[in-house]
């Protein structure tokens, strides 16, 4: 019962949290200011890191239909096809995400637990910035806007990772490039467009939470970074559930 | 003026302050004193709006504050400078981003004009040359200085000062105090600091509200406060031996002119 209790005020201040971080800036331009530089800071600094992992697990998953599940009674563009399927529509779009839910969520959530317990999030709101508005709705923004392009990314990625293979003998580029090109169907692709913008908006959303509403010192910003990453994380596996449902 | 009538405030059971009243007065330094643990910094925050008071009032030239709208508050808070304990200031800003945030925010000058207010401030707290610095590539101190040219960017109504001193050396607290108090007299706005620090109750307190175990315990002038016969107050100034010795001297200096 006090679980669900807490639960439920959690839930309330989250909606109420929102409320005030959606609504319109004082400042258009520094709103557009801050927005480029999450931008910059959430998207542009992971590029790196879902560029290698995505081309690896690209590697990987070729390798492993080629070796498990190609049989002389399939066509040899099957490697091709299921690894785009499942860069596409789970691995880029819902996997990847998770991955950034630990990197963004934790960065989003110390940096605004910090940010609170040094009284900053105080100094904005006693000079009358609307401080949810002014430090959250930019990150919200800029990271749905850069998680699509991070998504596509990571499909490509994935899929030079596959072609890497033709290299060690298990395929080849011509196999690959057939079963990358057949049956393709768009839909997919934005399925998983969609998906980033989801879960975009629950990693930054649910880790501002976390790191607005600290309250203590240094050892409380590093538990809500912890809760940051744990409930983006269980969110998005739960929003990956519904999704697929809805959109496939 | 800033005048707090019968504001209790309580966390959940624990009452922390209780029927408080006082007039803080336009053009002096107000300060709060009392004991770690007192209540000044709750009152403080009450003052400023970062708490809602259980009960009571808190009027800012006659409006109550307590009774304004949400927007109504925001615009207030446009009036309002603070001064925080730990400075608060922006750490992924420079010195003059953090002096120039008020005014990007609020005011609709140029660019140039809004650089140009944002240096006078800083030349106004003997900070000029640490423009393009972060707040971790300066001393505690300047930090200070930095944090109250922000404060004063947009010309105040009304400064707060939370413990500006803590942390500091002797002689950079008379530095800070000195701003404090020749700003506010400069502005004529209301400035309320509070402190625990008898230098600063000595040297710039115009008017002082001694605060003990959540009540206003005592309300006068620097000058009344070493012949007040409050014992809580006395307890709580002469526990320095300075202090104590400088009462000490004073009153058999007194008893010999009266002899």
């Amino acid at each position: 019962m006090l679980t669900l209790k807490k639960s439920l005020t959690e839930i309330g201040r989250y909606v109420q949290l929102m409320g005030r971080t959606l609504s319109r800036p004082d400042r258009m331009r520094m709103f557009y200011k801050e927005y480029v530089k999450e931008m910059y800071q959430l998207g542009y600094n992971s590029i790196g890191i879902v560029l290698i992992i995505s081309f690896f697990i690209g590697a990987v998953i070729c390798l492993q239909i080629k070796l498990n599940i190609q049989s002389p009674w399939m066509p040899r563009m099957v490697t091709g096809y299921t690894t785009r399927e499942i860069m596409l529509l789970e691995f880029s779009s819902s996997i990847m995400c998770l991955i950034l839910a630990g990197k963004v969520g934790s960065n989003i959530a110390s940096e605004l637990g910090t940010m609170r317990i040094t009284q900053q999030i105080d100094a904005l709101d006693i000079m009358g910035v609307n401080s949810a508005n002014y430090l959250i709705l930019p990150k919200i923004l800029g990271l749905m806007t850069i998680m699509p392009i991070l998504v596509t990314l990571s499909v490509f990625s994935g899929m030079i990772g596959a072609y890497s293979t033709s290299f060690m003998g298990t395929t080849t580029i011509s196999e690959l490039t057939e079963g990358f090109r057949y049956s393709f169907n768009p839909w997919f692709f934005w399925c998983g467009m969609i998906k980033a913008v989801v879960y975009a908006f629950i990693i930054s959303s649910v880790s501002s939470y976390k790191g607005y509403t600290v309250e203590g010192g240094s050892i409380e910003v590093g538990v809500s970074s912890t809760d940051a990453v744990v409930t983006s994380s269980v969110l998005i596996l739960f929003a990956d559930i519904f999704l697929t449902q809805i959109l496939t | 003026m800033i005048e707090v009538s019968h504001l209790y405030k309580s966390f959940e059971d624990k009452e922390v302050l209780h029927d408080i009243n006082a007039v803080f007065e336009n053009g002096k330094t107000n300060l709060i004193i009392g004991q770690s643990g007192s209540g000044k910094t709750v009152l403080l925050n009450n003052i400023v709006g970062l708490l809602d008071p259980t009960s009571g009032n808190i009027f800012y030239d006659h409006v109550d504050f307590c009774a304004l709208s949400k927007r109504d508050k925001i615009l207030l808070r446009r009036k309002m400078g603070m001064l925080f304990q730990s400075a608060a200031l922006f750490d992924s800003m420079t010195v003059l981003e953090n002096v120039m945030f008020p005014l990007n925010m609020f005011s609709t000058d140029t660019y140039i004009d809004r650089e140009k207010r944002a240096k006078e401030c800083i030349g106004r707290v003997n900070l000029s040359g640490a423009e393009n610095k972060l707040p971790s590539e300066i001393s505690g101190g300047m930090q200070k200085r930095a944090a109250i040219a922000r404060a004063i960017a947009l010309n105040p109504k009304y400064l707060f000062c939370d413990e500006p001193n803590s942390g500091l050396d002797p002689k950079t607290s008379i530095v800070i105090d000195e701003l404090i108090h020749g700003i506010t007299t400069e502005l004529n706005i209301t400035t309320i600091v509070n402190t625990h620090d008898m230098n600063s109750v000595m040297g710039i307190g115009d008017k002082i509200v001694f605060i003990c175990e959540g009540r206003a315990e005592w309300q006068g002038t620097s000058a009344d406060i070493m012949n007040s016969d409050n014992k809580r107050l006395n307890d709580f100034i002469f526990a320095s031996d300075i202090l104590r010795k400088y009462k000490e001297a004073e009153d058999e200096e007194a008893a010999k002119h009266h002899h």
